[in-house]
């Protein structure tokens, strides 16, 4: 025993043993074997692109984002004009991104939980449905389906003249879909500023009554509270405005409408594709999640005397959430990556923004690394975020 | 022992009959809100499914002219058959079409070998590098009293199918070395091995298109250019790497410390003790989640589209483009589907069961 562990420690200490064959001198010679080939391998490409770039007489640098872009973009969140500047109009394109970013995954989220569940009903003609709603969506590319619903668009709807209306005050044509909304109106301000009061409160009540709950054995209905609070402070602020209810109702001006709320085909057809696509695979997570927690678990639940909605939220999804929420993070990740793929139907996203100002500058290196870097940003970003949940969703064990 | 002594006393359990009527009733109105759920979702299907069948079925067209289509109310699959040989090979020159369905029947028939696991061994690689061979000579040409085929006159199927394959096969030794890299030891090959996983994976597939695009031929010395369905092939063999990567890392971190130190104390070397002990051991767990990357590769090489490369998708919307067959683009994209669908299925059918009988 004793001379085993002397042996050992000499062959770390590199005692006794040739100098060749001694573990820390053979880990950095790999190691700078390693460093020294990538490093040797990036300024043979650097010289190379340097070379030719002098060939080709391109200039390099991030200068041209000051330059005027000249040309237009379909929607735009924020002002634009073709006489902006690109780093504006590149602006737009990471707005536009994010904008389909953030309502696909609300919808996605919302859809796909719908379909795990039903994915797990009793009901045989429900479950049937939503599983070969997944294998049939999971196994057709993503740039497929957003050509099918972009041709839907074009091929499939009819002109704005033969809109058609599903429900009042919804029109579906070639030029994509339009909805009746509030007309704008300061109320609208001030009902924004109560929810948000709303959500506050709602907040404040929930630490107050779980405070008491641990004092007293008490219990404060806060859910229905809460949800009088958020909706009824700008149902208040809306009657205190004086309860406008003028509606923009889109009417049909020439060969388009004009008024209401308008969707591309190009973002709808982008949403439809992207939000259809991941909600089959959230629907596989939300399935797994919920089959993760045991039998038991519910059994023992009931037995303890809880009601059917406190088994759910005191027992059932604090545990599934934290099976479902990694891969679903991950899911939302991908569909911000996918949704690069609008460069193939024209919407205006930021990879699409940034490989028209390629074309146009020549500045290929810049752009693709733009393009790279705003993705990155989004990965660390969800990254920080699922480090941040897992360390307060750990399991604390003995 | 109480176990077992009623497992073997166990009677067999009571042969029921089910009816029709007792399957409708236990497994579609088992409660008042099934009841209602079965009725409203039936409705919906027959709202959809008659109409569908109609416009796909009944008054559709299948050997027609695009005139004749128009004509009609149904769905005008006339569109396939009538274009389907350059759906299928694109620009590849029409006399030889043969070569590439050659090579595709070469690979759907190593497929299939390889799908019985007896067929694993030693000589499965050496006939999948011969096979591959084989497929490239085929398409290629230029050897044996073939005609050369240009490779920027390949496409359709056999581009999607060799961008898959040949990036699959590519990917997997270049994953493994990276999963290593990542589990050693030494700081500076760990973080050269980390930088790449993640930057890779952080990054959509079409920012590397996009770079194997335009930027690639920045890159190479002066002089030298490599063909863009080369640079497209490269731009996701690094991409499907890192994912590989990430897998194998996976199977890696399940194989107990005792197999690692076990290894280490029968004196084996770092290479044999990978070789022989741990990735044997760690690549089996992970073939269902490998299947799955191939699943993914598949589906992903569609994406070439954007940088106009002629694979399975973009000749079907050059088909699209062609004014006299423009506005059938839904016949032409359900039948692109069917395409994937089957193969996707297939594959992640084959990995299901592959999991059951690994499990077991």
């Amino acid at each position: 025993m004793q001379n085993g562990a002397t042996a050992n420690r000499a062959l770390d200490d590199g005692q006794g043993v040739s100098f060749l064959n001694d573990r820390k001198v053979r880990a950095a010679a790999y190691q700078i074997a390693a460093v020294c080939m990538v490093g040797l391998l990036g300024y043979y490409l650097f010289n190379n692109t340097v070379a030719n770039l002098q060939k080709q007489a391109i200039a390099t640098g991030f200068g041209f984002l000051g330059k005027q872009a000249s040309f237009e973009i379909g929607e735009s969140l924020i002002h634009y004009s073709a006489a902006d500047t690109y780093i504006r109009a590149l602006l737009v394109g990471v707005l536009n991104t994010l904008k389909v970013a953030f309502i696909g995954i609300i919808l996605t989220i919302i859809l796909g939980t719908f379909i795990g569940i039903a994915r797990l009903s009793t009901n045989w003609l429900v479950a049937k449905l939503a599983a070969v709603y997944i294998e049939v969506m999971q196994d057709i590319p993503i740039l497929l389906q957003l050509f099918f619903w972009y041709s839907f668009f074009y091929d499939i709807l009819p002109a704005p003249r033969e809109a058609i209306e599903p429900v009042v005050g919804v029109f579906m044509s070639n030029r994509g879909f339009v909805f009746a909304v509030p007309e704008p109106h300061p109320a609208h301000v001030y009902m924004a500023a109560a929810a948000f009061a709303g959500c506050i409160a709602a907040y404040v009540l929930r630490r107050w009554a779980r405070r008491r709950q641990e004092k007293t054995g008490r219990v404060f209905p806060v859910f229905i509270c809460s949800l009088g609070i958020i909706i009824g402070l700008p149902f208040v602020a809306w009657l205190l405005a004086g309860a406008p209810h003028k509606m923009s109702v889109p009417e049909l001006a020439g060969f388009n409408f004009q008024g209401g709320l308008n969707v591309s085909p190009e973002f709808g057809a982008l949403l439809l594709g992207l939000v259809l696509y991941t909600a089959a695979f959230v629907a596989e997570i939300v399935r797994a999640g919920i089959q993760a927690i045991g039998k038991g678990q519910t059994e023992a639940a009931m037995a303890i005397g809880l009601k059917r909605g406190q088994i759910l939220n005191l027992v059932i999804l604090p545990q599934a959430l934290r099976v479902i929420i990694p891969p679903l993070t991950s899911q939302m990740l991908n569909l911000t990556k996918n949704s690069s793929l609008a460069v193939a139907i024209g919407f205006p996203d930021f990879v699409s923004v940034a490989s028209t100002t390629i074309n146009q500058t020549g500045q290929a290196i810049e752009g693709i690394s733009l393009i790279m870097l705003v993705y990155l940003c989004f990965s660390l970003l969800t990254s920080l975020f699922m480090n941040w949940y897992n360390k307060k969703m750990a399991l604390v064990e003995r | 022992m109480a176990k077992s002594l009623t497992t073997n006393n166990r009677s067999t359990a009571p042969i029921v009959r089910i009816g029709v009527w007792q399957w409708l009733k236990s497994n579609l109105f088992n409660s008042a809100f099934n009841s209602l759920v079965t009725i409203l979702v039936c409705l919906f299907l027959y709202k959809i499914i008659p109409p569908f069948v109609e416009w796909a079925f009944i008054d559709s067209l299948w050997f027609s002219t695009a005139d004749q289509c128009r004509a009609g109310h149904g769905a005008c699959w006339s569109i396939i058959p009538a274009n389907i040989r350059f759906i299928i090979f694109g620009f590849y020159p029409y006399e030889l079409h043969w070569r590439p369905t050659v090579a595709m029947v070469i690979l759907i028939g190593l497929l299939f070998y390889s799908k019985n696991r007896n067929h694993w061994n030693r000589s499965l690689g050496a006939v999948w590098i011969a096979g591959l061979f084989i497929m490239g000579v085929l398409m290629r040409g230029g050897f044996f009293g073939l005609t050369a085929v240009e490779s920027d006159q390949w496409g359709g199927l056999p581009l999607t199918l060799m961008l898959s394959v040949f990036g699959m096969v590519a990917a997997y030794p270049l994953g493994i070395l990276l999963a290593l890299g990542r589990r050693s030891k030494m700081p500076a090959i760990k973080t050269i091995c980390i930088l790449y996983i993640e930057l890779i994976r952080g990054v959509p597939l079409i920012s590397l298109l996009f770079m194997s695009a335009v930027l690639f031929p920045l890159f190479l010395p002066t002089g030298l250019t490599v063909n863009k369905i080369i640079r497209a092939q490269a731009a996701i063999i690094l991409f499907t790497a890192a994912y590989i990567a990430e897998v194998v890392r996976g199977g890696l971190q399940a194989i107990p410390r005792g197999q690692y130190e076990a290894a280490e104390s029968l004196g084996l070397t770092y290479v044999q003790k990978m070789r022989l002990v741990v990735l044997p051991q760690a690549l089996k767990i992970v073939i269902p989640p490998t299947v799955g990357i191939l699943i993914s590769a598949f589906k992903d090489t569609s994406l070439v589209v954007i940088i106009a490369l002629y694979d399975i998708l973009k000749t079907t919307r050059s088909v699209l483009g062609n004014p006299s067959w423009m506005g059938f683009s839904p016949e032409a994209y359900i039948f692109l589907a069917l395409i994937y669908f089957v193969c996707c299925y297939a594959m992640s059918n084959y990995s299901r069961r592959l999991e059951g009988e690994l499990h077991s």
